[in-house]
């Protein structure tokens, strides 16, 4: 029992727990299963999201861009779902997967080729792929009477009761979990994000695996995008503008550390869920939805003060710099 | 033996070679600067006209304002996500003020306290209780920017008086507007404070080992204070000349400008890991900024596509120089 307290997942979880039953006490039908599931599929995109940006943080690096290569592959799908209904979903995903990963490439490469750090990097292609959105769609929208239903209905469409959107979400939290838990490519992302130098030593290219990283965050981008334009049906510009901040929010509460190494997938998710919980709480408790922003932000303040208390202990830095590559 | 004695003679300033002035970073500053000039002025008869150069500087003057003490940050080894945050939260403040009938002078005064209250807030949290600042900013940039939302929702704040107009409309002299003096003013001043005086040499040695520089005797965590304490004081001056300049408060005011302060100061050539950097290449930063906006602008080049460029040379102007070096022999660094 102690040994399970010493998981940060379950105090967050603990804490998840209580600002339901906060909740229920003014809204008694906010914990009804039926209502948590809904939260959980309103969620379900920042999860997945967060998750992306996990394994880039967790290699001491950091992913500005997803937001806009989010609206961007969005913007992609939904103007090619435009022009040609006939394409099958199940195709679109794999197109909005496979524009995700060149963005997210085109980071990994200047990180790994070129050694510039990821937040300058990242910072350009912020705004470098929400201008491409503008100039692949002239400013235009793509409204939900261009989109076909199958485009629409897909990710509402139940499956065992539960909307696709939430299994899609199911699907990436387990693959994450498999990834960071039984793979060689988690493990070094979490050795790269300890200590770079020794991961150098034991035969990790460093530079190589932040390539990849980049190239996972950027399909979860990609992927994301044709969530978020199916779900909230309308591609456009200004679709999810400065959403990477909340996403690194989501990740600050899931306890993953903005200096690398340490992190879970189920950090991650529940990060995501505590915010989530709070923007759909708000309204039923009948609290303007304009106190969602400093909520957010006093939890992540909260959030980074408890990590910073279970960071303090760490191995002395013999060596500042990796000779990468 | 070859007992070389220690040499007593230690410059204050190493003598740079006339050719290390020509690769510098400023230097290269200074060829897009006036590469981008040449262009503008080609691409359109309206440029060179000093009623459009002076409208040219308001594009950069409030931005540079807070990226000159943004740059002493990240010199340190910090950084502040909140400033554009910080302006909202202050010209909210500003407009409450208005509504309770506060002239000029006690606006002016609200803004700068709220902003330096604003990042000695930060300050507390990064170098009291020894938080990552990127965390800490990104936490109450939506703190700051959520009160803003509270208390204004989706009103605004008008009736600013007359007066108070001078900050960001007003003219010195001819078609020299206050805030490019002002902007000047600033250049100045944290020049000398980074490049002439001790404090300057401080944060250069916190930003290359703050551990070393604590057992020199510098005070790090004061001097990050003073430092997060001047970021915010610039973003309320910076706040204060936008509310002036716009007339009128919403909680969104000013978003997004934080990403585009950051890439002003490393365009200039500040290092984003600390320990680099010089306030010439960020004022040549934001002209450079200025430029291709403003250019762009006079073109009828949306502000969305403006962006790219911003970004592409973000990108390009950091990577050139290491691309250069890979092909001059592969040399690292």
């Amino acid at each position: 029992m102690t040994a399970l307290l010493k998981y940060r997942e379950i105090w967050l979880l603990a804490a998840i727990v209580l600002l339901i039953g906060l909740i229920s006490t003014r809204f008694p039908a906010f914990a009804d299963p039926g209502n948590l599931r809904q939260v959980f599929n309103d969620t379900s995109i920042l999860m997945i999201l967060a998750l992306g940006q996990m394994v880039v943080v967790l290699t001491r690096s950091i992913d500005l861009s997803m937001a806009s290569n989010l609206c961007f592959t969005g913007m992609v799908v939904a103007m090619l779902n435009a022009a040609h209904p006939a394409i099958p979903i199940p195709l679109l995903i794999v197109i909005a997967l496979v524009v995700g990963l060149v963005l997210g490439a085109i980071n990994g490469l200047l990180v790994w080729r070129l050694n510039i750090p990821s937040i300058v990097v990242t910072l350009g292609t912020l705004t470098i792929y929400r201008g491409a959105t503008f100039v692949i769609s002239g400013g235009a929208w793509v409204n939900a009477d261009k989109m076909s239903p199958d485009f629409i209905g897909f990710q509402r469409a139940a499956f065992l009761g539960i909307p696709v959107l939430s299994w899609i979400a199911i699907l990436v939290i387990a693959l994450f979990f498999l990834l960071m838990t039984r793979t060689a490519l988690g493990r070094s992302i979490y050795a790269i994000g300890v200590n770079p130098t020794a991961s150098v030593y034991t035969g990790i290219d460093v530079g190589r695996t932040k390539f990849v990283v980049f190239c996972i965050s950027g399909m979860i981008g990609g992927l994301s995008g044709y969530l978020w334009i199916s779900r909230y049906v309308i591609a456009s510009v200004e679709v999810a503008n400065g959403y990477e901040l909340n996403i690194i929010a989501a990740c600050v509460i899931g306890g993953i550390s903005i200096a690398g190494g340490i992190g879970s997938v189920g950090g991650a998710v529940l990060g995501a869920l505590f915010l989530g919980i709070i923007s759909n709480a708000l309204p039923v408790i009948n609290i303007s939805p304009f106190w969602q922003m400093a909520i957010s932000g006093s939890a992540i303040i909260l959030a980074v003060m408890l990590n910073a208390r279970g960071e303090r202990q760490q191995g002395r830095i013999i060596l500042r710099k990796a000779e990468a590559v | 033996m070859s007992d070389v004695p220690a040499p007593r003679h230690i410059p204050d300033r190493l003598d740079k070679p006339f050719s290390s002035a020509i690769f510098s970073w400023e230097a290269l500053l200074i060829m897009v600067a006036v590469a981008i000039f040449t262009i503008n002025s080609f691409a359109s008869p309206y440029f060179l006209d000093p009623y459009s150069l002076s409208d040219l500087t308001f594009n950069f003057t409030e931005k540079g304002l807070i990226a000159f003490a943004m740059a002493l940050l990240i010199i340190s080894g910090e950084i502040d996500l909140s400033v554009a945050a910080i302006i909202a939260l202050a010209s909210t403040m500003m407009g409450m003020a208005v509504q309770a009938g506060a002239g000029t002078p006690v606006l002016v005064l609200i803004g700068i306290v709220v902003g330096l209250g604003c990042g000695a807030f930060n300050g507390l949290l990064v170098t009291r209780l020894g938080l990552p600042s990127i965390v800490v900013t990104i936490g109450t940039m939506s703190l700051f920017r959520g009160i803003a939302f509270i208390i204004l929702g989706d009103q605004a704040y008008k009736g600013y008086p007359e007066s108070f107009a001078f900050f960001g409309q007003g003219y010195v002299w001819w078609v020299v507007s206050f805030e490019l003096v002002l902007f000047l003013v600033a250049a100045i001043v944290y020049w000398f404070v980074l490049h002439r005086t001790s404090f300057g040499r401080r944060v250069f040695a916190i930003g290359n080992n703050p551990v070393a520089a604590q057992f020199s005797g510098v005070r790090v965590g004061r001097i990050k204070f003073i430092l997060f304490c001047l970021t915010g004081l610039m973003s309320g001056i910076a706040s204060v000349l936008i509310t002036s300049r716009l007339g009128s408060t919403r909680p969104s005011i000013a978003q997004g400008y934080e990403l585009e302060v950051i890439t002003m100061v490393v365009l200039g050539g500040v290092s984003i890991l600390g320990g680099a950097g010089s306030i010439l290449g960020v004022v040549l930063a934001a002209f450079i900024m200025g430029l291709v906006t403003f250019g762009l602008g006079l073109l009828n080049v949306p502000g969305i596509v403006m962006s790219i460029f911003i970004g592409l040379l973000l990108i390009v102007v950091i990577a050139l120089p290491i691309v250069w070096r890979r092909l001059n022999g592969g040399r690292l660094t």
